[in-house]
């Protein structure tokens, strides 16, 4: 990676043009004056090789999941299978426009058909629907669900829903965003849901609660069998975040352990590319039952098997984007779904569950973990064991160590990407880190290697460690000047 | 069990792992799950397939789906895509990368996506714009949500009925479940009516007001006065755009609007069967701490040389959890890139030629339609590169009509006219077989 300092804007030199367009029978468009732009649009004006070396430049200032190790706690970054780009790039699926008649876009229903009927297998759920475009909106989805549930029961009074501390952030934001107020459960030292904590949370208020599991230290809710019945028991429903559902592929099904609804990352579980943020896919399924709360479009199976789109129905939670949800990420799941089959399925959620258990094992000698218990896919280390302090005989610090910031950071000048730091908030030093199966055992020593390195540095050298990085294109960026004088655009 | 591609694991390398672990098989990894919650039983999913077979197997699903000329828009515009746009776009540096958290390694993705806040504000006319939504319906529900969160103690948001079905649609359900009172402004010969609007907004309580600048008839609103009624009274305006348009359209900027949001996807992304597209969120600088989703600053690194980063992140979800702006947290990053590098190849110029041949090539259908006598015109609005008209003969009969050319058009819309989109992929010679078909309709 070396540092490129252009913009595109700065590339331009007006008369210079990167497009082509078919000869105009009509001529210009005669709008009237006082609908007409005014204001010149000041797009930049370049050739088509300028766009090209400019924009490959950027990419070449980037990292991803083909460039190396990305052990992203709770983004499960595993490889992202490159057949999976053909299909979805196949030229006649990209030309359908969302509101051709069924009858027209059989081949594309049968592909959104048959991906939910995969998930619903795997996940042990009824149904699924794929119109949220990311985790956060499948969660907000799944709410609106729930809460339609309680209303069209006439349960006017169920206005809480109950959220871990160990949660994503998205949960109660999705919370806040769907009218619910948030309750929190506390972990206990075990850092699961703290069944005496939530027992008095329950009550004729309660919609219901949002966990998942394995939960965000990558342990599992063993206790999820007595959680469900309670919540049952006080009326409540059961959500599934689907972000950690990596390590359960082929072993563990969602709709088993009690939960009624549930979301799924595609771009996280189902190998999708996460696009520098996204677009991701976060389909929701439910239970039976619940399947009338679905949000609309919905594509359903005649009798005849030939498909169709509902587009309005009673029960129906509602719209919850434009069309059918991004179909060019179902397409890529469902070529995994079928790369995997079911003969791949289990070794995928075992194989993550072992790279996270030998890196924790491996590396418990220097850094610092809060619960020695077996992991699922991912696990957090509170920072370095001591923070690599050095103190003398009487306890006192004569060396500042190093925090997980700057271990964090150390490790992208050896070509590693960072682990999630700061997150779960339960730890001041989180250190979460989270390799998916799709790593080599190299890849992963390598990794060790690099981690007891950083681990003897911050203890030696450990102004080493508070400069870093050094040898990306930039090194650290002042974050605070960034906030408080924002320049956010181009001028 | 034989190897499978994506796992690089020997059987080997298993058992020296499980050493390491201290346990004697991966099954011992699940010893914390409650045995009754092991899936014992067969999953019922289909066998593995090799590529080919996967490739096969889409080639055929795809066949099944037929291909049409599109001549429907309705939130989503067959433009064309310039070859350098996917091309790039595709690269794995940019594509297999998620959000830049760590800038210095992330500098790719930080630096488009400041390109893109620029273009988007140049675009709308706004001051600050932010890293991408869903889609523009979604955007649209979180430019509802954002005028409550700027107008303290006002409660309703007011919705224009021209507005396109599946944005009023979403609006509807977030409004319903976040407890937003909703009303409606009704049209009024096609446009969205100033005097209704005045009349709602006398009650004292309106936050937020969305209108749309081309509307879902296709006619370009006449926003005259829409800015200074919702600003006497305190309320926050909020215009629902078609980008591409705005080339050529009056833009929020210059109607004096608060907000724009709209969908991108007419900004060179392809039709997709309905995504991924990309909402996208401009507005007035006072309301930035008010904004969903994430937002890339310009700031300097260690050594004083330019750089990016994530900022102004005290509004987001991992942050600041259910006082959160919004729950966003992934967006649609990757199609920002699309329609950045597009912008970039189209430039002002070719932006607005795009805009010439599809308002041309809807006028010149337009008229040539109601020659036939099958139509009745509704409004004499101007329109865009989208227009409706009264069919005279059966509106199924027509679409089947046009389906067995091998043409999608005359969408049907709620209040029983039928809806043409054209852009300047329609040649002049594809609009005379549209023609030629609704005469033997």
């Amino acid at each position: 990676m070396r540092y490129y300092d252009k913009l595109i804007f700065e590339l331009s030199r007006k008369g210079r043009t990167a497009f082509t367009l078919p000869r105009n029978p009509y001529g210009a468009a005669s709008l009237p004056d006082k609908l007409s732009r005014k204001s010149s649009l000041d797009l930049p004006e370049v050739s088509e090789v300028d766009v090209v070396r400019h924009y490959t430049n950027l990419s070449q200032m980037n990292f991803g999941v083909d460039t190396g190790f990305y052990p992203l706690g709770s983004c499960t970054m595993k490889y992202n299978p490159k057949i999976n780009e053909e299909v979805a790039s196949m030229p006649g699926f990209m030309a359908l426009h969302p509101l051709q008649p069924a009858s027209t876009v059989q081949g594309a229903l049968e592909v959104i058909w048959n991906l939910g009927k995969s998930l619903a297998e795997i996940t042990g759920m009824s149904r699924f629907t794929f119109g949220p475009c990311a985790g956060a909106h499948g969660e907000l989805t799944g709410l609106m669900i729930m809460r339609q549930y309680h209303m069209k029961r006439g349960d006017l009074a169920r206005t809480k829903v109950i959220v871990p501390d160990s949660a994503h952030g998205t949960n109660p934001a999705s919370a806040a965003v769907c009218g619910l107020q948030v309750v929190v459960v506390k972990s206990n030292e075990r850092g699961l849901v703290d069944v005496e904590d939530l027992k008095p949370l329950l009550g004729p208020d309660v919609a219901g609660i949002m966990m998942t599991n394995p939960n965000t230290l990558g342990l599992f809710e063993r206790e999820i069998k007595e959680i469900a019945a309670l919540v049952h028991g006080c009326g409540g429903l059961l959500y599934y975040d689907g972000a950690n559902m990596n390590p359960l592929l082929g072993i563990v099904r969602p709709g088993d352990m009690g939960f009624d609804i549930m979301h799924l990352n595609l771009h996280k579980t189902f190998s999708t590319p996460h696009g520098g943020g996204g677009p991701g896919s976060g389909p929701v399924g439910v239970r039976k039952g619940l399947e009338a709360y679905l949000p609309v479009p919905k594509v359903v199976r005649k009798e005849d098997g030939s498909f169709d789109v509902v587009r309005d129905d009673e029960d129906s939670a509602g719209e919850v984007s434009g069309f059918l949800g991004n179909f060019g990420i179902i397409l890529r799941a469902y070529a995994y779904v079928l790369m995997l089959g079911k003969q791949n399925l289990r070794r995928a959620g075992q194989l993550a569950t072992l790279n996270a258990n030998y890196i924790k094992e491996s590396l418990k000698d220097a850094y610092k973990l809060p619960i020695p218990s077996v992991c699922k896919h991912e696990f957090v280390f509170d920072g370095l064991i001591d923070n690599g302090e050095r103190k003398d005989a009487q306890g006192n610090v004569i060396r500042q160590g190093a925090r997980t910031l700057d271990v964090a950071k150390r490790l992208l000048d050896f070509g590693f990407h960072a682990p999630t730091i700061y997150f779960p908030l339960l730890f001041h030093e989180a250190l979460m880190i989270e390799p998916t199966e799709t790593e080599s055992k190299e890849t992963i020593d390598a990794f060790i290697d690099v981690m007891h390195k950083i681990a003897k540095e911050a203890e030696e050298d450990p102004a080493k460690l508070s400069g870093a990085p050094h040898s990306t294109p930039i090194s650290r960026p002042d974050e605070t000047r960034a906030a408080r004088e924002p320049k956010l655009k181009y001028e | 069990m034989g190897t499978f591609s994506y796992f690089p694991h020997t059987e080997e390398d298993i058992s020296s792992m499980l050493e390491r672990i201290g346990v004697s098989s991966l099954d011992d990894l699940y010893s914390d799950v409650p045995p009754e919650f092991i899936h014992k039983a067969d999953y019922d999913l289909p066998d593995a397939m090799s590529e080919q077979e996967v490739r096969d197997f889409f080639a055929s699903l795809d066949k099944k789906d037929i291909k049409l000329k599109v001549f429907a828009g309705a939130g989503a515009y067959d433009h064309y895509t310039p070859a350098v746009v996917p091309y790039l776009t595709s690269r794995s540096e940019f594509s297999t990368a998620y959000t830049p958290y760590q800038a210095e390694i992330s500098q790719g993705t930080l630096r488009y996506i400041f390109e893109y806040q620029t273009m988007m504000c140049r675009l709308t006319g706004m001051d600050v714009s932010n890293a991408s939504l869903y889609d523009g319906p979604t955007a649209a529900a979180e430019a509802m949500k954002m005028s409550l969160a700027c107008t303290k103690k006002k409660t309703r948001v007011l919705v224009s009925e021209t507005l396109l079905p599946n944005v009023l649609k979403t609006i509807r359900t977030y409004a319903k479940f976040h407890e937003v009172e909703l009303g409606a402004i009704p049209a009024e010969d096609g446009q969205t009516s100033l005097g209704a609007l005045k009349a709602e907004l006398a009650k004292g309580d309106v936050a937020g007001v969305v209108v749309p600048a081309v509307n879902r008839y296709g006619i370009i609103e006449d926003l005259t006065g829409f800015a200074e009624a919702v600003h006497e009274e305190k309320g926050i305006v909020i215009e629902y755009c078609d980008p591409s348009a705005l080339a050529v359209v009056k833009t929020p900027g210059e109607w004096g609007f608060d907000i724009a949001v709209g969908d991108g996807q007419s900004l060179g992304i392809p039709l997709n069967f309905g995504g991924p597209y990309v909402g996208f969120m401009t507005c007035r600088s006072e309301y930035v701490r008010k904004m969903p989703g994430r937002i890339v600053g310009e700031t300097v690194d260690g050594e004083g040389r330019r750089c990016y980063c994530l900022t102004l992140q005290a509004r987001e979800q991992h942050i600041r959890r259910e006082k959160a702006t919004s729950n966003i947290c992934s967006n649609e990053s990757l199609m920002a890139l699309y329609v950045t590098i597009y912008m970039a190849v189209m430039g002002p110029e070719g932006l607005r030629e795009v805009n010439n041949l599809s308002y041309g090539g809807a006028h010149y259908l337009h008229d040539e339609l109601l020659k036939t006598g099958k139509f009745e015109e509704v409004f004499t609005r101007p329109f865009l590169k989208e227009f409706v008209l009264k069919p005279l003969i059966p509106a199924e009969k027509l679409q089947s009509k046009l389906l067995d050319a091998g043409i999608f058009g005359a969408l049907q819309t709620e209040e029983g006219y039928v809806s043409f989109a054209v852009t300047e992929k329609r040649s002049k010679a594809d609009i005379d077989e549209l023609v030629k078909a609704v005469k033997e309709a």
